[in-house]
């Protein structure tokens, strides 16, 4: 299994690096270099295609402040779903989201007091928080953001 | 030096081995994309598949408003993955935009016509929008037409707040704004070309025409 393959769990990684880089049998310095070479090779196409490849919906939202750290998948948030249900100033205004993907300190702990999604799905207006992998559907080792748009990675605030 | 010699040549090295996994990966993608293109139904005639694979944001007539299942971000191993509503199924009824970027919805003609009716408040399906019908003309200094900022079809979205004054200074002159700016996500690049129509519709927000003189030459399109 390639080291960059996402079904590789983090923790499998992590152990076959530490092999790697702290085996002091042959000489620590050499066996870094080796390592170091063999990352110059296969880094560069895999840190250049992975965020190309996706043909996400637009406006479609990663957040990953806090899932994977906790153990579960990144959470997927599709505009183009609510949008059709909510007017943007229901969430933008009403509920206090930021208008920028990351900007929110959300928690599951925070949804059950009924902040951020919480306010919606509580089982009252939509669906509730028991529905775990509705939302927590992303791949494993996506970065926050927001994607299918142009923006490439200027300074923007927002 | 022989290590800058070793340094020089892995780097030039891994550069060729990265044109060439990207020649493969393209060549891959073409093909992967043809594949279901044909497959999935019999409207797209001639597949363009691999027509614009240098560009990610043009896409062929089969590789977008993908299920949730094959969109690349979501995970196909999740069991709730399948239970998401697809795109497509709920495009389907909607008004198209002109452009081939975004969702490929006019999503104000689809408010206007009535083919969608999302909530104004949270909790009260019945209540209306505060809707502003107040336009802004922005001379632009370039050959492009006048930009015509409709606040009307802003106010039907969004709140005054989302927009003022964080985003513009609600004065008039007070605001710069260039398209650089724009595609770098600040001033209507906040939401436009992430969730509200990309900026490649140009005339969308361009559509008060001059004449030469840089005058207006006809009322704006409204």
């Amino acid at each position: 299994m390639a080291p960059w393959d996402p079904k590789r769990s983090p923790a499998e990684s992590a152990r076959s690096a530490r092999g790697a880089t702290s085996c002091p049998s042959s000489g620590l310095l050499a066996r870094f270099r080796r390592v170091r070479r063999w990352m110059l090779f296969a880094l560069p196409p895999l840190a250049f295609l992975a965020p190309m490849d996706a043909p996400a919906e637009y406006a479609d939202v990663v957040i990953n402040n806090n899932s994977e750290r906790e153990g579960v998948r990144p959470v997927i948030y599709p505009h183009w779903f609510h949008r059709i249900r909510f007017r943007c100033k229901v969430c933008h205004s009403e509920l206090g989201f930021e208008m920028k993907a990351g900007g929110n300190n959300i928690t599951m702990l925070g949804l059950m007091d009924g902040k951020h999604c919480g306010m919606c799905h509580n089982g009252d207006v939509a669906w509730s928080l028991e529905n775990c992998n509705r939302c927590h559907s992303g791949l494993p080792g996506l970065k926050t953001g927001i994607r299918g748009g142009h923006q490439s990675t200027g300074p923007g605030e927002y | 030096m022989t290590v800058n010699k070793g340094r020089i040549f892995a780097a030039l090295a891994a550069m060729a081995i990265f044109s060439g996994a990207l020649a493969t990966v393209m060549s891959e993608k073409g093909e992967a994309h043809a594949a279901p293109a044909t497959k999935q139904d019999a409207a797209p005639a001639a597949a363009p598949a691999a027509v614009n694979t240098f560009n990610r944001l043009l896409k062929g007539a089969g590789e977008r408003n993908l299920p949730p299942t094959e969109d690349g971000i979501h995970d196909p191993a999740n069991p709730g993955t399948a239970l998401l509503q697809t795109p497509r199924d709920a495009f389907s009824t909607l008004s198209k935009s002109t452009g081939a970027m975004g969702n490929g919805v006019n999503w104000v003609e689809a408010l206007k016509n009535n083919q969608i009716n999302p909530r104004y408040d949270r909790l009260n399906p019945a209540e209306e929008a505060v809707v502003f019908d107040l336009d802004i003309v922005r001379e632009v200094k370039g050959s492009m037409p006048n930009v015509v900022y409709p606040h009307d079809r802003h106010t039907m979205w969004l709140d005054c707040s989302n927009c003022h004054p964080d985003i513009f200074i609600p004065q008039k002159g007070a605001n710069q704004i260039s398209m650089a700016q724009i595609v770098m996500g600040e001033k209507c690049g906040v939401c436009h070309g992430k969730v509200a129509f990309p900026v490649g519709e140009c005339r969308r927000c361009h559509s008060q025409n001059k004449d030469a003189s840089g005058a207006p030459a006809a009322k704006a399109k409204k």
